[in-house]
């Protein structure tokens, strides 16, 4: 007999023994493995799946933002542009108001500095003139040059109009002050006694005489009476000097702002 | 020369004997329960998993994935039987490479067993799922005239079972044994391999046969209702 029955039913059991072992401590175990990462895996994918709804929903919303962002973005920036532009049209109307009261207060200095020198020039000419003309008066002629315009005071005097003398000769009654004698020079006794008659001659009249010294004259003489005045000095020729002096300057001038136009254009 | 390995009795006691069957069958318990134990010893649900742990789940799915190709429902119920089966047989077919070792399968007390377990499993599985009225009217399907033939079906291919297995293994081992004593080394190399083949093929038809007996006994009701 090829089947012995005591191992047939030792096999069975054996046979059985292994099937619940194996279930015990291979099958089992395998499969808890199993479903617990097949539950892992759906549960990350749930969660992949919300955190993708959150990414999306985020992203949106950050886009959203940006475009709101850009469009701030350009409201402020052509707000600043705005501002800047009216900012630099202020500097410049500022910037141009103080070059022209540079501008004039240069024009302005210029022109004291200009008659300042101008006065220095008179004054220095005058002086050198005279000095040389009564020095050379005195050397070669052995004149002295206060006679002579003394002298010539009184010739001027005696040829004045008819018309200008009565008119003077009223103002001089119509007021209190005397006559008043101006020279840039202190007239001795003898010359004033000279001009005070050339006076009393022309004008006819009888009043003490008030002689001053005036520097400013120069040279020559000057006869007030109440306002009006006669006068014979070389003011008159350095009036045209100085008239002379300023066309100079002013064409001068005028040919510097020529030049300098350009470049205030270009600024 | 002996024909099974039921014939070498290390110990006996009147009807109990210890013979080189049940003492193999130990062995290969031992091995396939300590492995099983050594590698399911750290197993993790988590994403990551170690080499023995991925070639025990890809073994377990692939059982799962044939059982239901043939027409199991709910194949994770049967898996410890079905698997149980398979791993057995082909273990103690692959042993064969090893000198001196003799199957259990080559002995017909083995294999008779594992068809009995198949035999009582069968109905076991069918009442469980239809319940006992269910399952008796089947053997009387499609007409009462069919109940013997249905029950003798029943006994035939358990014992066709028992046998197949049985002749294949004993088969090969003999034929390994007269190889051994009549040719030269390489003869017996190659039928070896050729006797490893057919023992993962056996245990292959064994086990499938089985689950196309229990599939058979537990689909009625759901093609009824289907």
């Amino acid at each position: 007999m090829l089947i012995d029955w005591f191992t047939l039913i030792a096999q069975l059991v054996n046979f059985l023994i292994l099937a619940w072992l194996l279930k015990r401590f291979l099958y089992h175990p395998i499969v808890t493995a199993l479903d617990a990462r097949e539950k892992k895996i759906a549960s990350e994918l749930q969660h992949a799946t919300v955190v993708e709804n959150e990414a999306k929903q985020s992203m949106s919303e950050w886009r959203q933002k940006n475009v709101e962002f850009e469009k701030q973005r350009m409201l402020l920036m052509q707000q600043a542009t705005k501002a800047a532009d009216d900012k630099k049209a202020e500097l410049l109307i500022d910037a141009r108001k103080e070059y022209d009261n540079l501008r004039a207060r240069l024009e302005e200095s210029l022109h004291h500095e200009q008659i300042n020198l101008q006065q220095e020039i008179i004054g220095r000419i005058s002086t050198e003139v005279f000095s040389l003309a009564k020095k050379v008066l005195e050397e070669l002629a052995d004149v002295s040059l206060e006679d002579c315009m003394v002298k010539v005071f009184c010739e001027r005097l005696r040829k004045i109009e008819k018309a200008d003398i009565g008119v003077m000769t009223r103002s001089f009654r119509q007021s209190s002050h005397p006559p008043i004698i101006r020279s840039v020079f202190s007239l001795t006794q003898e010359q004033r006694e000279i001009v005070n008659k050339a006076v009393m001659d022309v004008f006819s009249i009888d009043a003490n005489i008030l002689f001053e010294t005036d520097p400013n004259l120069i040279s020559g003489l000057e006869l007030s009476m109440n306002g009006h005045s006669i006068s014979w000095n070389i003011k008159a020729y350095l009036d045209a000097l100085q008239l002379t002096a300023e066309v100079s300057l002013e064409r001068d001038k005028k040919e510097n702002v020529h030049d300098k136009q350009p470049a205030q254009n270009l600024s | 020369m002996h024909l099974t390995s039921d014939d070498v009795v290390v110990w006996h006691y009147g009807f109990v004997k210890l013979n080189l069957t049940i003492l193999t069958t130990w062995a290969l318990i031992l091995i396939l329960v300590g492995g099983s134990a050594f590698m399911t010893r750290k197993l993790s649900g988590g994403i990551h998993i170690s080499r023995w742990q991925s070639f025990l789940e890809i073994l377990v799915t692939f059982f799962l994935q044939q059982f239901e190709e043939v027409g199991l429902r709910n194949p994770a119920r049967y898996l410890p039987y079905l698997a149980t089966l398979f791993l057995f047989i082909a273990m103690a077919n692959l042993c064969t490479v090893i000198p001196g070792y003799e199957p259990p399968t080559g002995s017909l007390s083995t294999t008779a067993a594992l068809a009995l377990s198949v035999f009582i499993a069968v109905p076991l599985f069918g009442i469980s799922e239809q319940g006992l009225g269910t399952y008796l009217q089947s053997y009387l399907k499609p007409t009462v005239i069919m109940l013997p033939f249905n029950i003798i079906s029943e006994f035939s291919r358990t014992l066709a079972l028992a046998v197949r297995l049985f002749g294949n293994m004993m088969s090969g081992a003999m034929i390994l044994a007269i190889l051994l004593t009549i040719a030269p080394l390489v003869f017996p190399v190659l039928m070896s391999i050729l006797g490893l083949l057919t023992g993962m093929v056996q245990a292959y038809i064994f086990t499938i046969l089985a689950t196309v007996y229990i599939a058979a006994a537990t689909r009625t009701r759901d093609e009824e209702t289907v």
